[in-house]
């Protein structure tokens, strides 16, 4: 008898090869560290939380995103969980971010 | 990153056979899923830590529990094990997912 298993607990199954490859990271990904760290030290957000947001992002997602698109989305989630940001602000800030970035590319 | 806290009240002793609890709750569980239901030997007592399940949905109170260092038979835990039979593995579990029982396995 056993019950439901989720997505991220693995312990045993076959997960393939691991890519052992080292690799810089990004500009994105070294704030997204940042930010992760700030909300901590800010008291926002603990591990247990940041890896149960992880963790809910589900099957599918889960495995598609990368480490830190994994982590940006669950420190969103936790940022709107708690009211420190609105889904209408995010929203808002999304596509000020998008129009700035394609006004400098054309230039 | 937490310190663990002194341990006090400890349920269970170095050397004692517990088994992990056969439980499958949804959401954040910290004993992975290949031990549920498996006994195994505590090995050490790694200090006392809040609930990561609790923390998990920001709830930051609550007491220090005891976290084992238990020893599985790595046959115990895989019907299919084809290694050597005095194979182990150590798995990190809190006193929550753990009840006594017996010498035999589970």
């Amino acid at each position: 008898m056993s019950g439901p298993r989720r997505v991220h607990d693995m312990g045993g199954l076959d997960a393939g090869p691991v890519c052992q490859d080292g690799h810089a990271q990004e500009p994105w990904e070294k704030r997204m560290d940042a930010i992760r760290m700030l909300c901590g030290k800010r008291g926002l957000l603990r591990t247990d939380e940041m890896r149960r947001n992880i963790e809910d992002l589900g099957p599918g997602v889960y495995d598609r995103l990368s480490y830190y698109e994994r982590w940006c989305a669950a420190v969103t989630n936790v940022l709107l969980q708690k009211n420190v940001v609105t889904v209408d602000e995010l929203g808002r800030k999304m596509t000020e971010v998008e129009q700035r970035w394609t006004k400098a590319r054309k230039s | 990153m937490d310190e663990g806290a002194e341990v006090v009240n400890a349920q269970f002793g170095i050397g004692d056979t517990v088994r992990v609890r056969r439980a499958y709750p949804p959401g954040h569980v910290r004993a992975p899923y290949f031990t549920r239901g498996k006994t195994g030997v505590v090995d050490a007592i790694a200090g006392a830590y809040r609930n990561p399940e609790e923390l998990a949905y920001g709830r930051y109170e609550g007491k220090a529990l005891p976290l084992y260092r238990v020893l599985f038979r790595q046959s115990d835990l895989w019907p299919d094990y084809d290694g050597p039979d005095g194979d182990t593995t150590i798995v990190d579990v809190y006193e929550n997912w753990l009840e006594a029982a017996e010498g035999g396995q589970g």
